[in-house]
C-alpha cells in the first residue's frame, strides 16, 4: 500500500516537473496563493476585494447566458428582455442575477474603496494599486451605463440621452463628438447596437485585464492591514512575515465564510426584492423607450446619483459637467493629496476622522439628493454637500499636515 | 565573402532603424485607426433616414401642437393663436437670449421675435438644450408669476417661452433649436430643408 502511494507520489512529482519545466505553475501558485502572506489581523473590511471578484464572475456568467436570448435592436430589445423574463426557463433568475449583480457590484466596490480610505491603503507604496483600482472603477461606470441602455426602457433611453449629451458641453467639438458617440442624430438603434458591443466585448476585456494588473501590483507590494504598518519588517528566520499568514488556506477559508454570507444576502434580494423598490431597477424602465416623451421624473440608478447631484447643483451646463467629471476623477490623486505619514484611521488625529466622517455623510446625502427632483431646498443642499465633497479632497494636503497623529505600533494589534 | 560577425555595435544605425520603424509603424497604426473611428459616424443609412419630412399643418387648430420625428429627433410644430403671440411681448425681460443672437440655434429666417418663418407656426426641436430631455408643453399662463406659457423640461427644470426662448437662471444655455424648414404648400411644412431642393 505504502509503495503504491509513494509510486503515485513520484509519478505526480514527475508530472509536475514536466509542467514546471514548461510553465511556471508551482512558482506562480506559491507566489500568489500558498506563499502570499497577508496580515493576520484583517477585519471584515477586507472581504470586499474578494466579493468584487465573486460579483465579477456572477456578472460574466449571467451575462453570457443573457446574450444567448437578448436582441440588441431598438425594435426587439425590450421584447427580448420580457421574453427572457417570461418564456426562457429560469430566464428571470439569470436576468435578475445580472441586474441585481450590477447594484451589488457598486455596493461592494464602494465599500472596498472606503476600506482603502479608512486604512490608507492608497498611500506609498500602493499608489499604482489605487490608480489601477480607480481605472477599474471608471470601466465599471462605463459598463453599467452601457448595460443600462440595453433593455431599451424609458429610463434606458432618456438616461443615455442625458449622459451622452454631457459631452455636448465641451466647447467647439461637443456636438460632433456626441454625434460620433451615438452614431446618429439622436439615441437610436445604432447607439443601442454599439453599446451592446462595448458592454459585452470591449469593457469586460478591459475590466479583466485591469483586475489582473490590480492583483499583480498588490502581490508585488503586499496587502495593507488595519494598522497600516509594513508586516515585512518583522520576519521569522525563514523569511516569512511574523504577522502574516498565507493567503491559502488561511485567508481563503475565512473569505469563504464571507462569500457565503454575501451570497445569502444576494439571493434574498434576487428572490424577494429584485427591483429593490425602484432603486435597482427603476419603475419607468418597465415601459418601452418612447422617443416622444421624457418620463416626469428622471434619475439615474442609485450608484450614479452622488455625481448626478453634483451635476445638477451647478446652474450652468459646461461647469456642471466639469465639476461632475472632477468629482469622479479627484480620488485618483488621493495618494498625493494625503500628506499624513500614518496610514490607518486608528492612529490618525481627530481632524482626519472628522474629515472622513463629513465626506461619507456628504457622499451618501448627495446620493439621496440625486434621486430627488432638482428644486428648492434639494438644490441648496446639493450645493452645500458638493462643497464638502470637494473640500475633503482639496483641503486634504493642509489638514493631513496639521493633524496630530498617534504613535503607530511596531506589530499588528487585534482590536475593533 | 567573410563569415565573421562583428561584435561592434553601430549605435547610429540602430538609432536610425528604431526611429524609422517607429515613425513608419506609427503612421501605419494611425492610418489603420481611421476606418474604425469613421465607422462610428452616422452611416449612409442613418443620413438617408435623416431626409426631410413633410408635415401637413392645415388641420391644426390654433393653440394645438403636433410632435413629429425628423432625423430620429423630436420636433414640435405649434400653431400659435393671436393671444399666444401677444404673450411673447411679456417674456422678453425674463429671457437669456430674446433676440436669438446665438446663430447655431436657428436658421437665419428665424432670427426674429417669433423665431419662425410665419409668426403663427412655431417649429422647434423638442430637445432641451441642457441635456436633451423632451420638454413638456405647458401653454397656460401661471401658476408662477413669471410663467407666460411655453415649454418646461422635467429633467432639470429648464424653461422656454412660446417661441422656444430660454429663461434666465435655468441650466439650459440656449434657446430651443429651430430646424431648417420651409412651406412647400400653403399648409404643408417640410422639415429638414430650407433650400430649393427637396
Amino acid at each position: 500500500m505504502a509503495r503504491v502511494e509513494s509510486e503515485l507520489g513520484t509519478r505526480r512529482a514527475a508530472f509536475m516537473k514536466w509542467i514546471d519545466d514548461r510553465f511556471p505553475f508551482t512558482e506562480t501558485m506559491r507566489y500568489h496563493i500558498t506563499e502570499y502572506y497577508a496580515s493576520k489581523n484583517f477585519n471584515w473590511w477586507y472581504i470586499f476585494g474578494v466579493l468584487a471578484m465573486v460579483v465579477l464572475v456572477i456578472q460574466i456568467v449571467s451575462g453570457i447566458f443573457l446574450t444567448m436570448n437578448y436582441k440588441p435592436s431598438a425594435e426587439e430589445a425590450f421584447a427580448s428582455v420580457e421574453y427572457i423574463m417570461r418564456d426562457v426557463e429560469w430566464g428571470w433568475l439569470i436576468r435578475y442575477m445580472h441586474s441585481t449583480g450590477a447594484s451589488f457590484f457598486f455596493i461592494v466596490v464602494y465599500l472596498h474603496m472606503f476600506r482603502a480610505m479608512l486604512y490608507g491603503s492608497y498611500q506609498k507604496p500602493r499608489e499604482l494599486i489605487w490608480i489601477i483600482g480607480m481605472l477599474i472603477f471608471f470601466v465599471l461606470f462605463a459598463e453599467a451605463f452601457a448595460g443600462y441602455l440595453l433593455p431599451w426602457g424609458q429610463m434606458s433611453y432618456w438616461g443615455a440621452q442625458v449622459i451622452i449629451s454631457l459631452f455636448g458641453a465641451i466647447p467647439g467639438i461637443g456636438e460632433t463628438l456626441v454625434e460620433w458617440i451615438r452614431g446618429d442624430y439622436a439615441i437610436s438603434d445604432i447607439t443601442l447596437n454599439r453599446f451592446f458591443a462595448l458592454h459585452v466585448i470591449l469593457l469586460p476585456l478591459a475590466f479583466i485585464a485591469l483586475v489582473f494588473l490590480h492583483i499583480v501590483a498588490l502581490h508585488h507590494v503586499g496587502s495593507n492591514n488595519p494598522d497600516g504598518i509594513d508586516i515585512k519588517e518583522h520576519k521569522d528566520p525563514d523569511g516569512k512575515p511574523l504577522d502574516g499568514v498565507a493567503f491559502h488556506p488561511y485567508h481563503t477559508s475565512k473569505d469563504l465564510v464571507g462569500i457565503i454570507v454575501f451570497l445569502m444576502i444576494f439571493s434574498a434580494v434576487i428572490f424577494f426584492a429584485p427591483d429593490m423598490g425602484g432603486y435597482f431597477l427603476e419603475h419607468a424602465n418597465f415601459e418601452p423607450a418612447n422617443t416622444m416623451a421624457t418620463p416626469e421624473h428622471i434619475a439615474p440608478v442609485w450608484y450614479f446619483t452622488p455625481f448626478y447631484a453634483i451635476l445638477r447643483a451647478v446652474p450652468d451646463k459646461l461647469w456642471g459637467a466639469v465639476l461632475m467629471g472632477a468629482a469622479v476623477l479627484l480620488p485618483v490623486f488621493l495618494p498625493w493629496l494625503d500628506r499624513s505619514r500614518v496610514r490607518s484611521i486608528r492612529y490618525r488625529g481627530w481632524i482626519y476622522k472628522l474629515a472622513l466622517t463629513l465626506f461619507v455623510i456628504s457622499f451618501v446625502t448627495l446620493g439621496w439628493l440625486g434621486l430627488q427632483p432638482a428644486e428648492g431646498v434639494y438644490v441648496l443642499l446639493a450645493r452645500i454637500f458638493s462643497i464638502i465633497y470637494f473640500a475633503y479632497f482639496l483641503l486634504m494636503p493642509y489638514y493631513t499636515t496639521i493633524d496630530k497623529t498617534k504613535p503607530v505600533p511596531d506589530r499588528v494589534v487585534y482590536h475593533g | 565573402m567573410t563569415d565573421d560577425v562583428s561584435d561592434e555595435l553601430d549605435r547610429n544605425r540602430r538609432h536610425f532603424l528604431t526611429v524609422a520603424t517607429v515613425v513608419v509603424g506609427g503612421a501605419g497604426v494611425v492610418a489603420a485607426t481611421i476606418p474604425f473611428i469613421a465607422s462610428l459616424k452616422p452611416s449612409a443609412r442613418a443620413q438617408a433616414l435623416g431626409a426631410p419630412v413633410e408635415v401637413p399643418v392645415g388641420n391644426l387648430e390654433p393653440g394645438e401642437m403636433v410632435r413629429v420625428m425628423w432625423r430620429v429627433r423630436l420636433v414640435f410644430v405649434l400653431r400659435r393663436d393671436e393671444e399666444m403671440l401677444a404673450r411673447l411681448e411679456s417674456t422678453t425681460a425674463l429671457l437669456r437670449d430674446p433676440e436669438s443672437a446665438v446663430a447655431e440655434q436657428q436658421p437665419e429666417f428665424a432670427v426674429n421675435q417669433y423665431r419662425s418663418l410665419r409668426p403663427e407656426y412655431l417649429v422647434v426641436e423638442g430637445s432641451c438644450t441642457h441635456l436633451g430631455c423632451a420638454p413638456l408643453p405647458e401653454f397656460q399662463v401661471g401658476p408662477a408669476d413669471d410663467w407666460y406659457g411655453g415649454f418646461f423640461c422635467p429633467c432639470h427644470g429648464s424653461r422656454f417661452d412660446l417661441a422656444g426662448r430660454v429663461y434666465k437662471g435655468v441650466p439650459a444655455p440656449t434657446n430651443l433649436r429651430v430646424p431648417p424648414y420651409r412651406f412647400i404648400r400653403e399648409d404643408v411644412i417640410m422639415i429638414g430643408s430650407d433650400t430649393g431642393t427637396a
